[in-house]
């Protein structure tokens, strides 16, 4: 059988594509982030190659979609914290990619171990964060798990975030002081275990470990971290009580939140900022805003983090099909950003709607794959259409590079159904249309003029929209 | 395809079950003679309950089966009860407090991820309770208790090991141990790693020598404790308050002729305990452990309420248990066969009045042979009963159900068919 190798997107990817250039693999198309999935390799011909997500490699070797593949340690690791006997082999470390996760907070904490309210951690490495919460003994804690901009949350919105960093002075950028340094990492080849056991898996690895110095690195001195030397930058004071805390989307809906933000008359500084600032001025009294990401809102509204924020009603769909008595609701329709989410199949599987996909299931032994990047609404349609023996696979974007080989079926957000059908996938059904959406807390705010304020703010946002 | 059981989970057939209710049975007659009374706490509780410093060692809590359900939004997570006692607390102090001593025990299944091996992720256990008091009476009663339990199930050979947790706290502290280094130490110890104590004290040669022949050494009488009060009573005056507190518990053990062992070192339990620590060997099988926990109920913001317990792990005695010692009465069995379509009601009541004479009825749903001795068959015409016999091959005709009756009770039942 063809030896299957997964190769990552992102970060990694120059560097990567630079040492496997060196070891003469001749790929024909990896060098880009646009698009390209399956590179071809002049030397092994035979390989089969995808590139993924750096995050979801370490699943794929782990459930023995592939035997090999290319991701740094921090993602290994947050596998390993919540699925300790994973099949997976860290074969070798390949001596770039450096960076370190920190726990890291703008201020020194107290006592971790102390009862009273829960500790809030934010962390797109939600099991190392837990991990590192029962380490320290925190007696209540709560993750949120985010997509990103981590670093965004504390102080008001988080207590620590764990995160990644090259090094702890990064920290002081964002006016944060590590608070416990958890790993070191780099990038890693790794095998499924099975795999490494069973093929000959030799000659590929030795092309890459020819490439590599001679010497391992030394393992790096554990760095005890205190404060000297980098102190929390000032934040600003505490938001008053009655502040209404407004998060607005970072990423592709920043266009269409900043043209309805013209509309409404409603002047947002340094937004979308071209220094990553997170923290923009806006010209109402009483009200704050954060860039966030839109995936992670929902959660943040929940929590009472933000009293209004701009997402799109995919992420609202995802959070409420995972947390149905979660106080979040959809304030107002934004119109903009209109997407269709929908089912999508190979387009050589001979199913053409979800009866098909119930007679496929049947007739076969091993488990449906459903990938996605909502796990929360594939598991909800999954179930809602009786498909019998499933398992929803969790990707971080890319998705429709899983089919037909990785997965079976993929929820998939689509503007044109361009991308899908370049793909050579199909359309087999439409979920729900999903456009930019306002979202608030249904329960009561009980500061009367904060109430006022939000009225008054989703009046303006809404008479915006109306203007269209 | 043929749909499986989850990894790591277990199904009690119907003889399992039999010997599993048999075993519980007992455990909930002892503990009811006892005067304990029983509570059934939820399976699942916020993680927070047992992420309390001074509940669950870290080792435990990467074993739980935690999530986050429905409500999770709050990202604090719920899980599937690891341990019986600290939920028993948690009721205590929830809805009991201040109603003085508690008897309380529960048969209850606990959630524990294993990776490896045989080993279920699905355990049951029977646990005791005594909370309010705090005295060594208390924990001899407790001990008493479990020994009557492992009696009556016919188990020879158990071994009583004892321990104490405030012993071997005041021991790390005077083996210059840092806070933290102590807590991961007390950790270890009670995680089952005997070595542990011997390891440190092997690095702090200094107070390694006087401790070492108490560490290493194990004892079986109050006479051992006592010896080693001498001997360190000057140089670690810190641990006599728990030698003496150690001393009382033993003492009545050795007036109520009960065999144990004292090795300090192995400590095995959980993180909550605070004074003597005890364990249940049979062979090389520990089947059960309790001990001490004064500060768990005050923690949890109940008072300050003292408390020890223990739990017997009802899978590890379901497999040693020798049926044949605990076989309990078996209803007996007879099989109502319908003989012509109409007799239908009267063979629903004839089996109805079976059952109030104390037999298991069964009606014949299949019309197959049948391996058990006795067999009514039910007809409209008269004789409406046919009684037949298939042990020894013979059939009676009857025309009422009271003669049928007569007839099995003069015969001795059915003791000769299988049960």
């Amino acid at each position: 059988m063809a030896i299957k190798i997964a190769l990552p997107k992102g970060r990694l990817l120059r560097k990567t594509a630079a040492v496997l250039q060196k070891a003469a693999w001749g790929l024909d198309e990896y060098h880009s982030n646009m698009g390209f999935y399956r590179p071809r390799s002049e030397k092994f011909p035979d390989v089969l190659i995808r590139v993924f997500h750096e995050k979801d490699i370490p699943i794929q070797i782990a459930m023995g979609n592939y035997d090999l593949g290319i991701c740094c340690l921090d993602w290994i690791e947050e596998l390993l914290a919540k699925y300790p006997s994973s099949d997976l082999v860290k074969v070798r470390d390949l001596l770039y990619g450096e960076g370190a996760l920190y726990v890291a907070s703008t201020s020194v904490p107290g006592d971790l171990r102390q009862n009273g309210a829960p500790i809030r951690i934010a962390s797109e490495y939600p099991n190392l964060a837990e991990t590192f919460a029962l380490r320290k003994r925190m007696s209540r804690f709560s993750i949120f798990p985010v997509w990103g901009a981590a670093e965004a949350y504390p102080p008001e919105n988080a207590d620590m975030v764990l995160l990644s960093a090259k090094a702890g002075e990064e920290l002081a950028d964002y006016g944060m002081v590590p608070v416990s340094k958890m790993l070191d990492f780099s990038a890693f080849l790794i095998a499924n275990r099975n795999s490494w056991e069973t093929k000959n898996l030799d000659k590929l690895v030795a092309s890459i470990c020819d490439t590599l110095p001679e010497v391992e690195k030394k393992a790096t001195v554990r760095e005890e971290v205190g404060q000297a030397g980098i102190k929390a930058r000032k934040r600003a004071v505490k938001a008053a009580g009655d502040t209404v805390r407004l998060a607005l989307p970072d990423g592709h809906q920043q266009q269409p939140t900043v043209d309805l933000l013209n509309r409404a008359c409603i002047e947002v500084d340094d937004y979308p900022s071209e220094t990553g600032n997170r923290r923009p001025k806006i010209n109402i009294d009483g009200v704050t805003v954060k860039v966030i990401r839109p995936q992670d809102m929902p959660l943040q509204v929940a929590n009472g983090n933000f009293d209004l924020a701009i997402t799109g009603r995919d992420w609202l769909t995802e959070h409420l099909d995972q947390f149905p008595s979660s106080p979040v609701k959809e304030l107002l329709d934004l119109k903009s950003s209109r997407v269709r989410i929908v089912a999508v199949v190979s387009r050589e599987l001979s199913v053409d709607d979800t009866g098909g996909l119930r007679q496929l299931i049947a007739e076969r032994e091993e488990p449906f794959r459903v990938a996605s990047e909502y796990v929360n609404i594939a598991d909800k349609y999954a179930r809602d259409n009786h498909l019998g023996h499933y398992r929803v696979i969790p990707t971080w974007g890319a998705t429709e590079a899983f089919l037909p080989e990785d997965a079976d079926l993929l929820i998939e957000n689509t503007e044109t159904g361009r991308t899908i059908a370049r793909h050579n996938l199909k359309i087999i059904d439409t979920l729900f249309e999903s456009t930019g959406c306002l979202i608030g807390n249904a329960g009561t705010v009980s500061d009367s003029a904060k109430n006022r304020r939000i009225e008054a703010l989703v009046k303006r946002l809404r008479a915006a929209v109306e203007d269209i | 395809m043929k749909i499986q059981r989850c990894k790591g989970m277990r199904d009690l057939s119907t003889a399992e079950m039999t010997v599993f209710r048999l075993v519980e049975g007992i455990c909930r007659d002892v503990c009811s003679g006892w005067g304990y009374q029983e509570v059934r706490t939820p399976t699942i509780e916020y993680l927070h309950l047992f992420t309390s410093a001074g509940t669950l060692t870290p080792g435990m809590l990467g074993k739980v089966y935690s999530f986050l359900d429905w409500d999770g939004w709050s990202g604090e997570r719920v899980v599937l009860r690891p341990d019986g006692t600290i939920p028993v607390a948690r009721l205590y102090t929830e809805s009991l407090q201040g109603r003085g001593l508690a008897r309380l025990f529960y048969a209850a299944n606990i959630f524990i991820f294993e990776e490896v091996g045989e080993k279920t992720r699905e355990r049951w256990q029977c646990g005791a309770e005594l909370i309010g008091a705090g005295s060594a009476m208390a924990e001899v009663e407790l001990i008493a208790l479990s020994l009557e339990v492992l009696k009556k199930l016919g188990l020879k050979g158990v071994e009583l090991r004892l321990s104490h947790a405030g012993l071997i706290k005041a021991l790390l502290v005077k083996l210059g141990l840092s806070p933290e280094e102590q807590n991961k130490m007390f950790d270890r110890i009670l995680d089952g790693d005997a070595e542990a104590l011997a390891e440190v004290s092997r690095e702090s040669p200094e107070v390694g020598n006087t401790l070492r022949p108490f560490l290493s050494r194990k004892g079986q009488s109050p006479g051992f404790l006592r010896d080693q009060r001498a001997l360190l009573a000057r140089s670690v005056p810190e641990i006599s308050p728990h030698l003496d507190d150690f001393l009382k518990t033993v003492a009545l053990l050795d007036e109520l002729g009960v065999k144990y062992q004292i090795n300090i070192a192995s400590g095995a339990g959980f993180e909550y305990y605070t004074g003597m620590i005890f364990q249940l060997f049979i062979g090389k099988e520990k089947v059960g452990g309790g001990g001490r926990y004064d500060a768990l109920i005050p923690s949890m913001g109940g008072g300050d309420v003292p408390a020890s317990g223990f739990a017997l792990y009802l899978d590890r005695l379901m497999d040693l248990a020798k049926s044949e010692a605990i076989v309990g009465p078996v209803a007996r069995r007879v099989l109502v066969r319908v003989k012509s379509g109409n007799a239908m009601k009267e063979a629903f009541k004839v089996a109805d009045n079976l059952r109030r004479a104390g037999y298991t009825a069964e009606l014949d749903l299949d019309g197959k042979k049948t391996d058990l001795k006795w067999v009514i068959e039910v007809q409209s015409e008269v004789p409406t009963f046919t009684l037949v016999d298939n042990v020894k091959s013979r059939r009676v005709d009857f025309e009422t159900y009271n003669e049928v009756l007569k007839q099995m009770e003069g015969e001795g039942g059915d003791k000769d068919s299988p049960a």
